[in-house]
């Protein structure tokens, strides 16, 4: 019985997927590329976490959100403080006129902590925030939008407005949230300097299992029964809901669960950069990690990290040799996925890679048997 | 007066208004037990708008629809559906991306819950029910196929087995026949034949050889309103039915 259920959730070619991805994650990289690349490539990955999330929402539940920075923010923001509190001693910060508080705060003429920074001392509670914080963001606004049966392309816009006005939030508020430098100058962990070569190189491993982790994840719930509902309500929302189900609490708990990958990337984002900004929450990202999404294919958890791997890897490319460019090239890819192949990268595969992959396994298989 | 526990369905003085217009207005009729009920009229006549309401997917301005004596109105979607009523939409919808056994299998009386669907395992029981209305259904060879594939009768079909799985005890169904071939006409009445025994069903239908063959009773309606009811016979001969199909 239990046997049956694993066997359902891994599929030949999933678990084939999943293999090699380990083995080009956690293998190959590392020993071909020198740390500088190797904790770019982490920061890349860290958006893949995004990108699984609008799989699930996007892909599967055809919930479109031009605005999982917010999430990806949020995470990125609880490490950030908590990084920031640990890095500001009374001892690093005696120039201030207040020693004790980050140091921007006191550029503000701020005296004492925010309330809201108080419980960002304790690295449990920091965790926590990681995982729940975005949750109840996410159901705040899934709530809202899908009890008044708000979709399609007015969720997006919505999504994209509040990312926006987060942005606007932070940059205002910047005696509270570091303004548009975003907070900066973070430095240890638990004691732990993040700095150093062989922190980046821990954390480039404890980021690519997580992100295996969150695929194993993102595996069970497109297997399980959830999983197909979501592409029933795609296809047809009032034939699910006239078949018993309350169609709203389904779009609101992958919306939460989108939300709770783009957060833990978030938050591996600020742990192997070192800094937390506006910059990374606003509009412009947010589309950007659809399209990470759209060109590995929104309907594969895989292509969706390949994804997120090749166009940034693009964009530092691109912006290093011709920085203006770098916006339209992402337009005209987009542009390109959509028209040409809507099925992203991923789908590539699937018509001409896996067919041959399919025949080479059939016949070692074979063979194994007949040995 | 009827005493109200004889009848499955109860509906009373009901109303919707849209901007002013009254889509159905001060409708009442009443399903008994096991009755076959069709409703016909004139495209506009609110027909669908009926379905609508019983269901829940319009809310009603005015009047009360009473399911086994428990009051629909205020019930949301899923809530009707689990009260018991099922129902079939005019254009086939089931889900295009999955394969027919998908489509059998997340219609079953189970998982209903986001934790239930998460923790949902397909079971012999499962397995057994979605063989057995696929049989019923005359999908038995596709069920592993893609829904997209099947032809339109078919999915018509697979949408009333879908309700089937679901087993209420009232069936709505808007259209089952239409744009469906001479041979899936005739399968579909059997097929109709063979479901409605064990429960009150609420057809609507255009074509009057096929409500000749299936109707207890026949609703007739005319701009909101109720025309005339009774047997086929009584309808037909009713003045004011002729008036409105073929007067003017």
């Amino acid at each position: 019985m239990l046997q049956s259920k694993f066997k359902s959730l891994t599929p030949r070619n999933d678990v084939l997927s999943f293999v090699v991805l380990a083995v080009l994650l956690l293998v190959l990289l590392p020993l071909l590329f020198d740390i500088f690349r190797l904790n770019l490539i982490g920061k890349y990955l860290t958006f893949a976490f995004v990108a699984i999330g609008l799989v699930l929402s996007w892909g599967l539940g055809g919930i479109l959100s031009l605005g999982q920075g917010i999430f990806f923010g949020i995470g990125g923001y609880a490490m950030a403080m908590f990084l920031k509190l640990e890095a500001s001693t009374p001892e690093n910060t005696a120039i201030q006129s207040t020693p004790g508080i980050p140091d921007f705060m006191d550029w503000n003429q701020l005296t004492a902590l925010p309330w809201f920074w108080e419980p960002f001392h304790s690295f449990g509670f920091t965790l926590v925030a990681i995982i729940v914080l975005p949750a109840i963001f996410a159901y705040i606004i899934g709530a809202a939008m899908f009890k008044r049966r708000v979709g399609g392309v007015y969720f997006a816009i919505i999504t994209q407005a509040i990312a926006a006005i987060l942005t606007i939030l932070i940059i205002g508020q910047q005696g509270y949230t570091g303004g548009v430098n975003g907070i900066t100058d973070l430095r240890t962990l638990l004691g732990w300097d993040i700095r150093t070569d062989s922190a980046k190189y821990i954390l480039y491993f404890v980021n690519a299992i997580l992100l295996l982790a969150v695929l194993v994840a993102a595996q069970y719930i497109r297997k399980s029964k959830l999983g197909r509902l979501l592409v029933a309500m795609r296809d047809s929302e009032d034939r699910v809901r006239f078949s018993g189900y309350d169609v709203d609490n389904y779009k609101i708990f992958i919306f939460c669960i989108a939300g709770i990958f783009s957060s833990i990337g978030g938050a591996m984002f600020t742990l192997q950069v070192g800094f937390m900004s506006p910059s990374l929450i606003g509009i412009v990202p947010s589309i950007e990690m659809v399209i990470f999404a759209a060109v590995g294919g929104n309907l594969s958890i895989f292509g969706a990290v390949y994804g997120a791997l090749i166009v940034n890897w693009a964009k530092t490319i691109l912006s290093e040799s011709y920085p203006e460019v770098w916006l339209f090239a992402m337009g005209a890819l987009f542009i390109a996925v959509v028209l040409a192949f809507p099925k992203g990268l991923a789908g590539l595969y699937e018509t001409y890679l896996q067919p041959k992959v399919d025949k080479l396994l059939d016949k070692k298989l074979k063979k194994d048997k007949a040995e | 007066m009827y005493q109200q526990k004889d009848f499955v369905l109860s509906v009373e003085g009901l109303t919707v208004s849209f901007d002013g217009f009254k889509a159905v207005n001060n409708v009442s009729f009443y399903i008994e037990e096991q009755e076959i009920r069709v409703i016909i009229g004139p495209n506009g006549a609110g027909k669908t708008t009926i379905l609508d309401l019983i269901c829940g997917k319009t809310k009603s301005t005015e009047g009360s629809i009473k399911f086994k004596g428990k009051e629909l109105t205020k019930l949301r979607e899923h809530e009707i559906v689990h009260a018991g009523v099922g129902r079939k939409f005019q254009n086939p919808s089931i889900y295009e991306d999955l394969t027919v056994f998908e489509n059998l299998e997340l219609s079953y009386p189970k998982g209903k819950k986001v934790w239930g669907a998460l923790t949902f395992t397909r079971d012999q029981a499962v397995i057994d029910k979605v063989n057995e209305i696929a049989e019923m259904i005359f999908l038995k060879e596709m069920l592993q196929s893609k829904a997209s594939l099947l032809s339109h009768g078919q999915k018509q079909w697979l949408e009333i087995g879908m309700l089937l799985i679901q087993d209420p005890e009232l069936l709505m169904l808007d259209e089952p026949v239409a744009g469906m071939s001479v041979s899936e006409r005739k399968q579909t009445a059997a097929l109709l034949q063979k479901i409605t025994q064990d429960r009150s069903v609420l057809v609507i239908e255009h074509d009057m050889h096929f409500v000749e063959e299936i109707a207890d009773r026949v609703t007739v309606m005319h701009q909101g309103q109720v025309l005339s009811e009774g047997s086929m016979d009584h309808v037909q001969s009713d003045p004011k039915v002729i008036e409105v199909y073929l007067g003017h």
